[in-house]
């Protein structure tokens, strides 16, 4: 009951005009970032970051937070029009949501998807209501060694959860690490790996690396498809959207399935991409009309909205709980939280209780509100998709070049973040996952303490990482996780392999 | 990793497999590269504990595994994964729509340091449109003035937060 006196105290600090009014901003430019290509959740906040450094924490996380909502609201306003996902995450939702647009039914489609989205974060933010206090109590016993082994479980399970070359991922996520390092040594004040460069003294800052994978990247990979919209329109009325909502309580276990998925895939660093893919996959295994699933099936839009909004929201669990974020966007919002002077990690619970439990507050609120939003305004973001690519491209250039100069006013980033965008474009056509990249170049300064303050407690000896109970099954979980590849393999030789339904389509986040 | 743009545009009907291997290298060559600086560093267990090239050194080492890994996977594929390998990594005319937007962005940065933000990129979004989006002039210099006139609002006046007015400055007669 603690929580829940908490969480209404929670309520009482949000609700005030000015933060109602930065709830209604964040989920519009949420929802606009969602829908534009090229501009995705992690780098539209990393972008709009700075306009809220003179504000107080609490309305400056509302604000960040809605962004992010909206964000997995626009996705799926593209995937049904357009067939083009504007997420990762919302590509399963194209699989059947596209079909009822062709047949006429994108109102029910949109409202099917939102409606199960809203369920998705709902039964997610319940889940961090009651769990991240309780996780946090626990995590303020934690010392250096079990740190460290938490962000090697982290980076682990990249390995083991992730599709691909499991190379390629420890290649991405080492390259962060390496990326890390520049710079000055925060325990010996040594200046490292700058080969004589001073510019590089302030070292890679992660929030231009997201700027230039997420969004330059993705504005070459669409304009080498030379990108032409062609839409269905949508208007949403009150009829449509009711009588879509008398048919979802008939997919409630479908909902609940999803729901699952995503929490896990969130807290475990899976990310949502994947548990959109599981849970539509699970839902056409399980469902009676599994047949027809890719047809236009109002359960198929179900399934991955609920799995991939409940793996978004949960993925701010480990990040509010334990300080290391569980998705590229949950690093830029844990990035925030630095720059406003705040430390994430168990004490932001003893310590900040008030912006904590804000958070969590605007969670509710901001959900609700996005999908009053989303429903009503459709039309006028479809239409901004109309908009040709030619004139969105330069200026969605302008933006992420003015997003990458604001983070530090330094000119040298924006080439920075013109490099990183060549990097992400290549490495998205060869399939390297950018997720691990940029969660090890935001962890990489924090793991290392970790690892250099238990080295010091055990004078070099790596038998700390086993030293009791629970540091060493988290160790152990880690390694299991790093070399799933290699016993998943040997599994499957001793067991007949299953066919994998969606391999081929199954992008890497 | 400043040598990937090179490598791309070099070779611009390259294949899957060829560019994966070249990026495994460069992949490698960076792992070497971490584990040269951070021997130099003093990767070797100090006086008062590691020293500052001990985390790096290992981070090095599994970058050159990893490139390693990934060379070998791609020289060894089978199959479905062969087939991926084999086909394009970019044909021409993409590569060319692709460097259509890269090379201007270069120029548009350059530009960004001499001439500060606002007006490179309203020249920048003016000669996208009608060199790419085949615009009229009149519309495409309206939209240009416009989206920056909006910046301009947006960052100086409402949020106070100053952008790049560059080396020669030409907005300096605003005041801001």
């Amino acid at each position: 009951m603690e929580e829940l006196n908490a969480l209404f105290h929670g309520f009482a600090t949000v609700i005030s005009p000015m933060n109602f009014l930065l709830m209604l901003v964040g989920i519009v430019l949420g929802v606009l970032i969602g829908v534009l290509p090229g501009l995705g959740g992690a780098n539209g906040v990393a972008i709009l970051l700075p306009l809220t450094f003179s504000m107080n924490p609490t309305s400056a996380i509302i604000m960040l937070s809605c962004i992010y909502w909206g964000a997995l609201f626009g996705g799926a306003i593209t995937s049904v029009l357009f067939n083009i996902p504007g997420e990762p995450w919302s590509v399963a939702t194209t699989f059947d949501g596209y079909p009822m647009a062709q047949q006429g039914k994108a109102g029910e489609a949109l409202t099917g998807a939102f409606t199960s989205s809203f369920i998705g974060a709902f039964i997610a933010v319940v889940m961090i209501t009651f769990l991240a206090p309780l996780v946090a109590k626990f995590a303020l016993k934690f010392g250096p060694p079990e740190f460290f082994s938490v962000y090697l479980l982290t980076f682990c399970s990249f390995v083991g959860m992730g599709k691909g070359s499991p190379f390629k991922i420890l290649a991405s996520m080492t390259l962060g690490f390496a990326l890390a390092c520049v710079g000055m040594d925060t325990v010996t004040g040594q200046l490292r790996l700058t080969f004589g460069f001073h510019e590089l003294m302030r070292g890679f800052d992660f929030l231009i690396a997201v700027i230039g994978l997420f969004g330059i990247g993705e504005i070459l990979l669409s304009m080498e498809e030379g990108l032409a919209f062609n839409g269905k329109s949508a208007r949403i009325d009150p009829k449509v959207v009711f009588n879509t909502w008398k048919q979802l309580p008939a997919y409630w276990a479908t909902s609940l399935r999803g729901a699952l998925i995503g929490i896990w895939m969130g807290i475990t660093p899976g990310g949502a991409t994947p548990a959109s893919f599981m849970s539509y996959g699970v839902a056409k295994k399980m469902s009676k009309r599994g047949d027809n699933f890719g047809n236009g099936e109002l359960e198929g839009v179900v399934a991955p909205e609920t799995a991939a909004h409940a793996a978004g929201t949960s993925a701010l669990l480990p990040m509010l709980a334990l300080g290391i974020p569980g998705s590229p966007t949950a690093a830029v919002l844990l990035g925030g939280l630095l720059i406003w002077g705040l430390q994430p990690g168990p004490l932001l619970f003893v310590e900040q209780k008030d912006f904590v439990w804000g958070l969590i507050a605007s969670m509710y609120l901001g959900n609700l509100v996005g999908l009053v939003v989303v429903l009503t305004t459709v039309p006028l973001f479809a239409s901004i998709l109309r908009i040709p690519f030619s004139i969105i491209a330069p200026v969605i250039i302008v933006i992420c070049a003015i997003g990458a100069y604001t983070v530090h006013n330094a000119m040298l980033d924006i080439w920075f973040m013109l490099l990183f965008g060549v990097v992400g474009y290549a490495f998205k056509k060869l399939d390297y996952p950018l997720a691990p990249l940029v969660l090890a170049l935001v962890l990489g300064d924090k793991a290392e303490d970790a690892f250099r303050q238990s080295m010091l407690l055990s004078q070099g000896d790596l038998a700390i990482m086993f030293s009791n109970g629970l540091v060493g099954g988290i160790t152990a979980l880690a390694l299991l996780m790093l070399f799933w590849p290699i016993i998943s393999k040997l599994l499957s030789f001793v067991r007949k392999p299953k066919p994998q339904a969606f391999a081929a389509e199954r992008p890497v986040d | 990793m400043e040598s990937n743009q090179t490598s791309e545009e070099g070779r611009a009907l390259a294949t899957n497999g060829t560019v994966d291997a070249v990026v495994a290298v460069l992949v490698f060559l960076l792992g070497a590269l971490v584990v040269f600086g951070s021997r130099q560093l003093g990767a070797e267990w100090g006086d008062d504990g590691p020293g500052p090239g001990y985390f790096p050194f290992y981070i090095g080492v599994i970058l050159c595994i990893s490139g390693i890994g990934v060379f070998t996977q791609t020289l060894m594929a089978k199959g479905k994964a062969k087939e991926k390998n084999a086909e394009a990594f970019v044909d021409r005319e993409s590569m060319g729509r692709v460097l259509a937007v890269l090379v201007p962005a270069v120029v548009y940065v350059a530009a960004v340091d001499l001439i500060g933000i606002y007006v490179a990129s309203a020249v920048y979004i003016t000669l996208f449109m009608v060199y790419l989006g085949k615009y009229g002039w009149l519309r495409s210099v309206i939209v240009g003035l416009a989206v920056n006139a909006l910046f301009f609002l947006m960052f100086e006046v409402w949020f106070k937060v100053p952008l790049h007015k560059g080396t020669f400055d030409p907005l300096s007669f605003l005041g801001y």
